[in-house]
């Protein structure tokens, strides 16, 4: 009989405001340790927070964005627990009423789309660092991301597979991304996945789940969620039961391990934040937060594969980000006669040539103006497409305009039927045999021809002109 | 009410000895049992306070405010080295 894996994920998310959720420090990253802190993130007594508005107005777009209900009222409340690098011994937190709720999320699985839930998005802090390597008996800690607002993203336990778990979290990155709420930098810790996962034969209730903590790449998470799964599996074949557990996952080792022992299984009292009155926000807010609402990635999507007529798969790599969708337009805008050219030059060649270089579009050596005044001299027949990828490569070297750089290497088509006429008369005296058989019926000769013409001007030949030509002096 | 004395003080990270567990224990007891008095009361249809004063969260511009002051409050930390507080060795 085979096995349901079960899997919900909570993310949590650094908004991106210039100040932490609580006071008025600079959230700004890599700063020196410490800098960046003050009495009220550093849980001195008598200190008293004061809500960040972007901080709200970032989650109720993000919560809006998901088709959530926004609560009008919502609360804080304290979450208890000691560790050095939450100075106060609590984190201020959503538990009872948070700010988000009951959205969802449709990711793409296989040819269709399947419904995730999420129950809710909270606002609350982030902890410091503690820093362990390399120390002996110590630990050294830096506040400086102490009390930068975070929001909490909470899944239903919806997803039955880990490539469905990262479909999910991808979307979702892709989203904060695009409404701007969120930096989303993996590695600078701003998207972090925690999953709670379980394994069921399939119509039984959920089993006892085991909760993967800071899984920080897309591809750990899915190596976190099959290893714990199988672990489940084989435990329970073997006769044994799944305990309730925080699990760390080792990258290295490819292997989880558990984190608290059941003595100190999560008790963290939440009680109400005596410090913050409840949270309102008018439904005249929420409603101007809705009418700012970019256009969101599926939307675009749709728009491009219909005002452009492109291909579902161009679409989608030309949505990817915000910058991409922009830059595409620009494109557009600066060589409208041909949208479908553009994308393919985009996606394909530009693209193509930034990833092997490791760039961004933000970087792009050429910008949309350039690349389409090299598609305006494909388009008027002063280079040929093949060329015209060798230019775009002297482009992004030197970041000069094509036609500078078709000037400068002589690489100007040649359209000129006299000067054509005078190369086919050429080869075809060089190669009498072949024009003989040619004559005779052999029509595949005819590619030799165009393939010896064009290779006596390096390329430059416009090869619609030759084909034409070649067809009547061949005739004789 | 049976109050588990050890395992409170845990959570709070207090150090107590047998005999003041058994001392506190009724103590604690007798300071609960007097609030759950309130659960007498016929609370339906009474929204749940949230907070003692019926207002609104003021909120704050996103503006930093705040520059460095890292030497002033970190006179405060019993050990640091090069900016970065100093604590006994926290295990994962």
């Amino acid at each position: 009989m085979s096995w349901e894996v079960v899997i919900g994920l909570e993310v949590h998310v650094q908004v991106n405001t210039k100040t932490k959720a609580f006071c008025g420090c600079s959230t700004a990253f890599g700063a020196e340790p410490n800098t960046q802190t003050c009495p009220v993130c550093l849980g001195m007594p008598g200190q008293l927070p004061v809500l960040n508005a972007e901080a709200v107005q970032k989650t109720i777009l993000t919560g809006l964005a998901i088709n959530a209900t926004i609560n009008l009222e919502s609360r804080f409340d304290r979450k208890n627990y000691f560790y050095p690098d939450l100075p106060k011994g609590y984190q201020i937190s959503q538990f009872a009423v948070p700010l988000v709720e009951k959205g969802y999320l449709d990711i793409p699985v296989g040819d269709g789309e399947k419904r995730i839930g999420i129950t809710r998005i909270h606002m609350e802090e982030d902890a410091g660092k503690s820093m362990h390597e390399g120390l002996e008996g110590v630990s050294h800690i830096d506040l400086n991301r102490s009390g930068v607002p975070l929001m909490e993203i909470v899944s239903e336990p919806d997803m039955r597979s880990a490539d469905e778990a990262i479909a999910y979290l991808k979307q979702l990155h892709q989203l904060i991304r695009f409404l701007d709420v969120s930096g989303g930098d993996m590695e600078k810790g701003q998207f972090r996945c925690d999953a709670n996962v379980s394994v069921r034969r399939p119509g039984e209730p959920f089993g006892t789940r085991a909760e993967l903590k800071n899984l920080n790449s897309f591809r750990f998470i899915k190596q976190a969620i099959e290893y714990e799964a199988n672990r489940q599996i084989e435990l329970i074949e073997d006769g044994g039961e799944v305990v309730q557990e925080t699990r760390l996952f080792d990258s290295a080792k490819g292997e989880s391990r558990s984190m608290r022992s059941k003595e100190e299984a999560h008790d963290y009292r939440y009680f109400p934040e005596p410090d913050l009155p409840p949270l309102r926000v008018s439904a005249e807010e929420v409603a101007a937060i809705r009418a700012g609402m970019p256009e969101l990635p599926g939307q675009l999507r749709q728009r491009f594969e219909q005002e452009y007529g492109l291909s579902a798969y161009d679409a989608d790599v030309l949505t990817q980000t915000r910058e991409l969708a922009a830059w595409y337009e620009q494109l557009v805008a600066a060589h409208p006669k041909d949208p479908k050219r553009c994308a393919n030059w985009m996606a394909n060649e530009l693209l193509g040539r930034l990833n092997d270089a490791g760039r961004d579009i933000a970087d792009s050596p050429v910008n949309a103006q350039a690349l389409a005044g090299l598609l305006d001299r494909i388009d008027d027949g002063t280079i040929s497409g093949k060329i015209a990828k060798d230019v775009l490569d002297a482009m992004m070297e030197s970041g000069d305009s094509a036609d500078a750089v078709i000037e400068a290497k002589g690489l100007k088509q040649v359209s000129d039927t006299g000067a054509i006429d005078a190369l086919i008369r050429e080869v075809m005296e060089t190669n009498p045999q072949q024009v003989e058989q040619y004559r005779n019926g052999r029509d595949k000769l005819f590619g030799f021809f165009v393939g010896q013409v064009m290779k006596a001007t390096r390329g430059q030949a416009n090869p619609a002109v030759v084909n034409q030509r070649l067809k009547i002096l061949l005739q004789g | 009410m049976d109050i588990d004395v050890k395992n409170v003080a845990m959570l709070a990270r207090i150090r107590l000895t047998d005999a003041e567990a058994t001392e506190l224990g009724p103590q604690l007891e007798r300071i609960v049992g007097y609030v759950e008095q309130l659960a007498a009361v016929n609370t339906e249809g009474v929204t749940a306070t949230a907070h003692p004063h019926d207002m609104a969260m003021p909120l704050r511009a996103d503006v930093v405010s705040n520059t460095n002051q890292r030497d002033a409050l970190q006179t405060a930390a019993p050990k640091t080295e090069s900016g970065l507080y100093v604590v006994p060795k926290v295990i994962e």
